[in-house]
């Protein structure tokens, strides 16, 4: 990437070579350790990967010259692993030497764009100048784009992160992430935007079935398990909730095991007449889910979207 | 070896005994404890001794511990009248030098009542002042002392400090360049101030005086500071840097080195220098004269071969390095590894340590055999002087770092190319220490021996100059030895009779 | 004239990549580096005007690059400086400082000489440019 460390013409490439020693491997595994589903996700990152990778050879043969454009758009929606994509893709862009440090850094319109006049450069700055090295996930990106208010300071955010993505290419990848049919909306809005992205990857939604394995991976991973009932109770409540509003596939997900984690605490705190094993200290039963609102249709107790990061 | 003759040793604490009249041995007289654990406010010494034949190790500790405190040559009646367990000194430990026979280390600790503080003078009058010259002794050398932070405390310490210094001559990331002027005698006011010019102009940040350039009748002191002064300016003007010139205001009295000094200031240099034959009080007086006056105070080291050299006498310049450290001078002359007079690297970095760090751990390796903590007071500037030039910038930052002033004299003077051509090989050589620094981190071995790498190339290329000087330098030398300079001694060497015309 | 301020200023301008590998050294090091400009060069000019804080938080030298590119747009004509700060104990003092624009034209300095009594005489040192005010010293 920098000048200083051109290599001698090269005449032959081992991309198999290049594959294994960049550790490339071990980020693709790992993402697919780590994330249940997502097939098409997973197989647009095995080709970029796959073209970036070939991109460095062509580079090294004197093929092609200057860094390729590496912005991407995510979308998807909330709950379908886009913040943890990024970072592995942080990870990814980092071993295959196309940023220099591969940290993500996770922002927000409102960490972009300031509240009074002469505001908004310096913090969109500051931002982009903590992300150089690395990659920046702009999460729900289309918050910048007010048309509705001419005089609107996200403008002015936009102008300054379109010239740092065409002008320090070598610097950071940009991000731009949220739900599928309002980015198509803000790019169909912002060219300037479209024309710099080179890689859009869609997250389409889970499965029932696939959240039912993502439920069991996630209580796993904290020492719990369902019981036979409670498993079936909770593939009950998948579908029930899909059809709620504000759905958010994992990070629904979440949120009921933590209040059914929440209610079996509870409950075995009333009943306990004596001590208690292990297995009943870690097993969700059917009661412990069916006590959501959701069973009764009611939403009420679920959060709005959160506009933060998408888990 | 310390329960050595343990009977031969036994303090008498029995005041009959003791008091009657007669000779006991040191150890006996309880200058040996080998019990003794040494307080956090004791000055404890590190000598190497080489007792006569027949002569016990143990007995040859005491007797310097002794010698070095309270001792005289008898137990005399009038020690009752003090608390005379406290001010005795007490070796407590006595170790063989490995592969040294008949040599041993012995470790003294006193008591911190024994010392006046802020006064190197006291200091060393104890710990050296009879007992070098004690008849049980072949030898005797005074390798390392610790200073405890209550002594420490009681001296101003360098009057300006590396980091202040920086911010003065607004100069940071880099050695600080210097040359001597050569010829070091002979040359006239008006041509001693071209000399000084054309090095500053040409990149360095300092031109110096030599130790024993003070007032002959070749060149008065004030025509020197006068002409200096002017050069220093000119070469200021000339490059947007502060610059300086270290003019030595060593004099055969106090009143005449203030009087000086203050004519130096006068005249706005950023800096004086002295020697070190001028004495610790003189240079604890002019320690303390440079911080009233914001002047930054070189030292050089004249004379102290005479007692750093030997290895089995004298002191070790790792400890002249701690007590100038505490008297208070900003730089002090301190080896070069490379260059033409002596040094091995670990030792050398030691006393690097000791100027430079707030604090000493133990390195046995470096010749540092005690913690030492520096109690916040200043950090001395190292200064790397003789047979050293530009061709060796790789080796000097590897060993030296970045925070030492590198002097190259007879290299500036006698360049091939003219006296501005080295300060421009090296400024364009050894500016990039960040490199350098980095592959040292990685330990990817000696930084001279860098893989292809542009930046390497590039700051190459700046030293291609001095390389070439190098070669050329050494072919001289053979044929010529006053070649090193040429271009201004051609004539100094003839004395006043011929001075060169610049 | 050439201003010889500081680190480099004997080797050709660095290139933003030269800035960039320099100022992830100081980064590294844990340094906060800092883009600051004048127009007065003078070599007891301390406190040069600053651009921005210190950069404490940024972890690449890409933002220090980004700053003195920006520092450039505004301020091309003049001198312009990268510095690291220490904080450490012992240091909290600058570790690093170059030069890294300058204008395109350099008139260097005047040394004004007063003479005094006897043969003492007291030097000034004036920049030519610094004498139009702030602001209108170099093209």
């Amino acid at each position: 990437m920098s000048k200083d460390t051109g290599p001698a013409p090269v005449t032959h490439v081992d991309l198999t070579a290049s594959f294994e020693e960049s550790g490339v491997r071990d980020v693709l595994r790992e993402l697919d350790e780590a994330l249940i589903g997502l097939a098409p996700v997973k197989s647009r990152i095995r080709e970029t990967a796959a073209l970036l990778l070939v991109d460095k050879a062509r580079q090294q043969m004197g093929l092609a010259t200057g860094t390729p454009t590496l912005h991407m758009s995510f979308t998807g929606n909330p709950g379908t692993g886009k913040t943890t994509v990024a970072l592995k893709m942080a990870d990814l862009l980092h071993r295959l030497g196309y940023v220099r440090k591969g940290h993500l850094v996770t922002v927000t319109r409102d960490d972009l764009v300031g509240q009074y006049i002469g505001h908004t450069a310096p913090k969109t700055k500051e931002v982009l100048k903590k992300a150089m090295g690395g990659v920046l996930f702009l999460d729900e990106a289309y918050y910048l784009y007010r048309p509705e208010n001419e005089r609107d300071y996200g403008q002015e955010a936009i102008e300054i992160l379109l010239q740092v993505m065409e002008n320090n290419r070598d610097d950071l990848v940009v991000i731009l992430a949220g739900y599928p049919d309002r980015m198509d909306r803000f790019f169909a809005s912002n060219p300037g935007f479209r024309s710099r992205i080179a890689h859009h990857i869609e997250f389409p939604d889970y499965s029932d079935a696939e959240l039912l394995q993502i439920s069991e991976t996630m209580l796993a991973q904290q020492s719990y398990a369902l019981d036979p009932q409670a498993r079936a109770a909770m593939a009950e409540y998948i579908t029930t909730r899909r059809a709620q509003p504000h759905f958010a596939n994992a990070r629904s997900v979440r949120n009921a095991l933590d209040r059914a984690r929440l209610r079996q605490a509870n409950r075995l705190f009333n009943e306990a007449k004596g001590p208690i094993d292990a297995a009943t200290l870690s097993t969700i039963t059917e009661a412990d889910i069916r006590a959501s609102r959701v069973f009764r249709g009611g939403l009420d107790v679920e959060r709005g979207p959160q506009r933060t990061a998408a888990a | 070896m310390n329960d050595m003759s343990e009977t031969m040793s036994k303090t008498i604490g029995d005041a009959k005994k003791r008091y009657a009249a007669g000779v006991l041995k040191y150890a006996q007289m309880g200058y040996w404890e080998p019990d003794y654990e040494p307080k956090d406010t004791d000055v404890i010494a590190l000598f190497r001794i080489t007792p006569q034949d027949g002569v016990d190790a143990v007995e040859a500790a005491a007797a310097v511990a002794g010698e070095s405190s309270t001792a005289t040559w008898t137990v005399v009646w009038t020690d009752r009248l003090t608390a005379c367990d406290k001010y005795r000194a007490k070796a407590y430990w006595v170790d063989p030098v490995p592969n040294s026979p008949g040599e041993y280390f012995a470790y003294i600790a006193y008591d911190l009542d024994l010392f006046e503080g802020g006064s190197i003078a006291n200091l060393t009058a104890s710990i050296i002042g009879n007992v070098f010259g004690f008849k049980p002794l072949k030898a005797l050398r005074l390798e390392d002392m610790r200073l405890p932070v209550a002594y420490v405390k009681t001296f101003q310490g360098p009057a300006t400090g590396i980091v202040v210094e920086r911010e003065r001559l607004n100069c940071y990331g880099r050695p600080l360049l210097g040359a001597t002027v050569k010829p070091k005698l002979g040359l006239s006011g008006r041509n001693y101030g071209r000399v000084v010019y054309e090095a500053l102009k040409g990149g360095l940040d300092f031109t110096k005086d030599d130790e024993n350039i003070n007032s002959q009748p070749f060149m008065h002191w004030r025509d020197r500071f006068l002409y200096c002064m002017e050069a220093v300016n000119r070469a200021s003007a000339a490059t947007g840097e502060v610059k300086g010139t270290y003019l030595n205001v060593t004099a055969g009295t106090m009143e005449e080195m203030y009087e000086r000094a203050n004519f130096a200031r006068e005249l706005g240099s950023v800096i004086v220098m002295i020697d070190l034959v001028i004495g610790y009080t003189a240079i604890q007086s002019m320690a303390k004269w440079a911080r009233a006056n914001d002047m930054i105070l070189h030292l050089h080291r004249a004379g102290h071969s005479t007692y750093t050299r030997q290895r089995s006498h004298g002191v070790s310049f790792r400890v002249i390095a701690k007590w100038m450290r505490l008297a208070g001078v900003d730089h002090l002359h301190a080896g070069t590894v490379v260059g033409k007079l002596e040094g091995d690297p670990a030792a050398t970095k030691g006393y690097y340590d000791i100027f430079r760090e707030e604090r000493n751990p133990m390195a046995l390796e470096n010749g540092i055999f005690f913690d030492q903590e520096w109690a916040s007071l200043n950090k001395m500037m190292p200064v790397a002087s003789g047979g050293i030039h530009a061709g060796q910038m790789h080796q000097l930052l590897t060993y030296l770092g970045e925070d030492v002033v590198l002097q190259f004299g007879g290299g500036t003077a006698g360049h091939p190319g003219g006296r501005d051509r080295e300060p421009r090989g090296a400024r364009g050589d050894g500016l990039r220490p960040q490199r350098r620094t980095r592959h040292l981190e990685r330990g990817r071995g000696h930084p001279a021996r860098r893989g292809p790498d542009l930046h390497a190339a590039e700051a190459g290329a700046g030293c291609l100059e001095g390389r070439d000087f190098r070669l050329r330098l050494d072919r001289l030398a053979r044929l010529r030895p006053d070649a090193r300079s040429v271009d201004v001694t051609r004539s100094g060497a003839c004395g006043a009779r011929t001075r060169p015309a610049p | 004239m050439k201003l010889r301020q500081g680190q480099f200023s004997f080797l050709p301008d660095l290139t933003d990549d030269d800035i960039r590998v320099q100022a992830q050294y100081a980064i590294d090091n844990g340094w906060a580096v800092s883009v600051e400009y004048t127009d007065d060069p003078h070599p007891r000019n301390t406190y040069w005007e600053m651009w921005g804080h210190p950069m404490f938080d940024n972890r690449d030298a890409a933002a220090v690059v980004f700053e003195v590119n920006e520092c450039r747009k505004e301020h091309g004509g003049k001198y312009i400086r990268v510095i690291a700060f220490d904080a450490s104990p012992g240091w909290e003092s600058m570790r690093m400082g170059f030069i890294v624009n300058r204008p395109a034209q350099e008139p260097g300095f005047r040394l004004v000489r007063q003479e005094g009594a006897g043969r003492v005489v007291r030097y000034t040192i004036e920049s030519y440019a610094a004498r139009e005010p702030e602001g209108a010293r170099y093209a």
